[in-house]
């Protein structure tokens, strides 16, 4: 083991983990990709537009015809308070699920980026470890600044709201784990339909725009199944203050979720990628 | 024989599986430390498959592969951090600029920034890519993408240079280029290890190749001695109208050695190749060219297997 | 026969007719359509019913019930002709973007084309024609679905489709010329999120404008989505709503106006990028 001196503390806890081999130097892509997004910086900055656009046009637009809405558990708020943490939960989805899918599948099947990165050191693990964090990472950056515009919207109700950061970079991992995995069965870019028509049900239906309750019981239960609403109610839960036993609910469906991503997607990507 | 110091890679048995099709068929072969190898064989021939196997990007399926000692199943990535690796594609980084393309890749193998930095400032001069360090590669032309490539795979300063097909899809003047830059690395003690389909750039690189095709070897030594053991010293080249080669063929057999037919021209193998155009034209047959000229690697190929390299 | 009626004789042939030249552009779109339409017609078609779905019943829903609708029309007969406008727009988008780009760069498709007697004007009419297909079939298809969830009003509805195809194509030719100056993705996130995205968002689809900030609503006016969502709401029933023919015409004169702008450019861009 020739090279455990140059790859310190970090990768012993990677080795841990259920993956294919890596030489702990994860990080390294996480800096490659950083150092591609100084060329495209306008896209990092354009990436957290979308959500800003729709609290400004729904909440203001639907808020002054709509004025208040009362939540799934009771709650009167301004129909803004009401939309801005399901679309802090949704955009987390969508960059997470953008990144995981999209962006892997174009570095792996056409840039061929990373059959370079495995010629060095570099392993499996690495790539996948890599990727998951620069997602959460620049998540996590989209989310903090959503987050400051809903603050000065008057969306935020309460210092529960503080935790709906971590909650958001949390929501993205879950997303980012399952995408992953998706992604290594994704045979052209055809089969990326099959993403959007995850994605778009679940960012039009998860009780991000109109209560649960709107919907007859039936159809209730069938939203309940779906991830993004788990990460609406907890941000929903988080940004009004309205916390409660059932937030853990919530964050055990997204753990279980992310868990079950991870493994699958390590098992797949060593497959697919040392062949 | 060197001693046993100067092998960096062992192969012995060396077999690669996808699925049913057996792409390297239980390959022997090794490389010594400052020397550079080729594998010399048609598309198909398993070359590429043997290189993955020994960049230890692929894992093997059956016998054993030894570089430095250290087993790729077990010791990928310390035996990678010794390696270059130049794939016959180029997988440069296309949304990064020409000398992030260094830096970045340096960093893959846990070098310091500012150990990268200088070692890219001089690979860019070596791949007489200063001008356009600060350049998106896309825009770059096909041969300074070679040598950007070659470069990045020497970021490590390696011990072994794989070159994967390195003048593939480069014109002639660009190939010459690379050549000239392969044999100052060479000269600077770095280890090549290359494929190739085309015979002159084995017999301009290689100090010792190994003739592949279906999965096997079939022939190894120097280039020199390949064409001694396996070819006549000239070749004597007889072109006729379309269709008539087959035909010829009977009229010429019995000349030198050997005849072989190829779609567009006889090849008559002979080791006075004048003597043998003489005996053509007293049998009263009329070519419409001949060229006598000293047998290649490509003439061995052929006589080894019946089918030219480049198809 | 003289020797000019065949095309495949040695020596002068007859030159295309400009029917020919477009037919011939647009056959080869459509012999490509054939063979991919099933990899997107399930987002494509789904799309917008699921914006209907959620927007129109089950936001509707609480707008209804707050505010009785709007302009005295329930929120689904408001929102669907809204939406029918919009999804032009997204056809547009991924007709024009990427596709052509692939066209010009990756698979040179256009290259091809203008190495045969086609010229660049040809080969712009012959996709914008193909297109325009396109938003027929994938408008009417939307129009369809929501008249069965009871999206529309009025029998006057129909009349949405031209409507909403002339909104497609002042999308498409504007979209046209953009994408023939650029080089890769970069330029179409831009144009997509700080252009698609904010006009649907913004141009009256999901609520009228003078909900907006007094300084928005000019730059709603600006845009051909908000006279292509006017104008189809119009058609489908709120005539009175929407100020009468006067302004209805004009809508259609702008959706004209920045089709035949955008083929103007188009052309230019295309010739700059391909013939010169």
């Amino acid at each position: 083991m020739t090279t455990t001196q140059q790859v310190p503390v970090a990768s012993r806890l990677a080795r841990a983990l259920p993956m294919p081999a890596g030489a702990g130097l994860a990080r390294m892509l996480v800096e490659r990709n950083i150092t591609s997004f100084r060329h495209g910086w306008i896209a990092l900055v354009t990436g957290f537009a979308e959500p800003v656009f729709y609290l400004f046009s729904l909440g203001i637009g639907i808020g002054a015809l709509v004025r208040t809405v009362t939540t799934d558990s009771g709650m009167v708020v301004t129909y803004p308070q009401f939309v801005a943490p399901a679309l802090l939960a949704a955009s987390a989805m969508n960059g997470a699920v953008m990144d995981s899918t999209f962006n892997v599948f174009f570095k792996l099947k056409y840039a061929k980026l990373y059959d370079a990165v495995l010629a060095t050191p570099m392993g499996p693990r690495d790539v996948a470890v890599g990727e998951i964090s620069w997602s959460l990472l620049r998540g996590g950056m989209y989310s903090a600044a959503f987050l400051v515009v809903a603050l000065l919207a008057g969306a935020v109700r309460s210092w529960w709201a503080l935790l709906a950061l971590p909650a958001a970079v949390f929501i993205g991992f879950a997303f980012a784990a399952v995408g992953m995995f998706a992604t290594t069965f994704m045979r052209s870019w055809v089969d990326f339909d099959y993403v959007t028509l995850a994605v778009q049900p679940m960012f039009l239906f998860s009780a991000t725009f109109f209560p649960l309750s709107t919907y007859p019981d039936a159809l209730q239960w069938l939203v309940r199944l779906t991830p993004l609403y788990h990460g609406v109610a907890l941000e929903r839960a988080l940004v009004l203050g309205d916390v409660g036993w059932g937030v853990l609910g919530h964050v055990a469906y997204l753990l279980v979720l992310g868990a079950v991503g991870v493994v699958g997607a390590a098992r797949r990507l060593e497959r697919l990628l040392l062949s | 024989m060197s001693g046993d110091d100067d092998i960096l890679l062992r192969a012995s048995g060396l077999t690669k599986r996808f699925g049913d099709f057996v792409a390297v068929d239980g390959v022997d072969f090794e490389v010594r430390k400052g020397e550079c190898f080729g594998f010399l064989g048609p598309n198909g021939a398993g070359k590429s498959s043997t290189m993955r196997m020994v960049g230890c990007v692929s894992p093997v399926s059956g016998g054993e592969l030894r570089l430095f000692d250290l087993d790729p199943a077990t010791d990928g990535p310390a035996i990678r951090a010794r390696l270059g690796s130049c794939p016959q594609r180029d997988t440069l980084d296309e949304e990064l600029t020409v000398e992030e393309n260094l830096w970045v890749y340096g960093r893959y193998f846990g070098l310091s920034r500012k150990e990268v930095r200088a070692r890219a400032a001089e690979l860019l001069d070596f791949a007489q890519l200063t001008e356009r360090a600060g350049d998106k590669v896309e825009p770059l032309s096909g041969g300074m993408k070679r040598r950007l490539t070659i470069a990045r795979s020497l970021i490590n300063s390696p011990e072994i240079l794989l070159l994967d097909e390195p003048t593939t899809g480069l014109d002639p003047q660009a190939r010459h280029v690379l050549w000239d830059r392969l044999f100052r690395l060479k000269r600077s003690g770095v280890t090549l290890v290359l494929t190739t389909h085309y015979m002159d750039e084995a017999e301009q690189l290689c100090d010792r190749l190994v003739v592949m095709d279906h999965g096997r070897i079939v022939a190894e030594g120097s280039p020199r001695e390949l064409i001694e053991q396996h070819s006549t010293r000239e070749v004597l080249e007889l072109r006729f109208d379309v269709d008539d080669h087959a035909r010829h063929a009977e009229q010429v057999s019995g000349i030198g050695e050997r005849v072989e037919v190829l779609p567009d021209r006889l090849l008559v193998y002979a080791h006075d190749g004048d003597r043998a155009s003489a005996d053509v034209h007293a049998r009263g047959v009329a070519p419409l060219s001949s060229l006598v000229r000293r047998s290649t690697l490509e003439d061995v190929f052929l006589t080894l297997t019946g089918r030219t390299l480049v198809d | 026969m003289t020797a000019y009626d065949d095309r495949s004789v040695r020596g002068p042939r007859a030159p295309l007719s400009a029917v020919e030249r477009v037919l011939a552009v647009c056959g080869y779109h459509a012999t490509v359509y054939a063979r991919t339409w099933r990899g997107s017609i399930v987002t494509r078609v789904l799309s917008p019913v699921l914006f209907m779905l959620s927007m129109g019943i089950g936001l509707g829903a609480l707008v209804d019930d707050r505010a009785g609708g709007i302009d005295g029309r329930p929120y689904l007969h408001f929102v669907v002709p809204g939406i029918v406008a919009t999804q032009t727009m997204w056809v547009a988008w991924s007709e024009s973007s990427y596709q052509v780009l692939g066209y010009i760069k990756w698979n040179m498709g256009y290259h091809a084309q203008l190495a045969t007697p086609l010229r660049v004007r040809d080969v712009l009419a012959g996709h914008f024609l193909a297109i325009t297909g396109h938003l027929v079939v994938a408008t009417s298809l939307f129009m369809v679905v929501a008249s069965l969830f009871g999206g529309f009003d009025s029998w006057s509805a129909v009349a949405c489709l031209p409507v909403a195809v002339l909104t497609g194509l002042a999308f498409v030719t504007p979209i046209f010329a953009f994408t023939a100056t650029q080089e890769g993705d970069n330029g179409f996130n831009i144009l997509y999120r700080w252009i698609i995205t904010p006009l649907m968002l913004f141009s009256g689809t999901f609520f009228p404008v003078d909900q907006l900030p007094g300084w928005m609503q000019p730059v709603a006016w600006v845009t051909p989505l908000w006279h292509g969502v006017e104008a189809c709401r119009a058609v489908s029933g709120g005539w009175s709503a929407s100020g009468g023919t006067v302004p209805f015409v004009g809508h259609l004169l702008v959706l004209a106006a920045y089709a035949v702008a955008g083929w103007l450019l188009a052309e230019r861009t295309f010739t700059r990028r391909l013939a010169s």
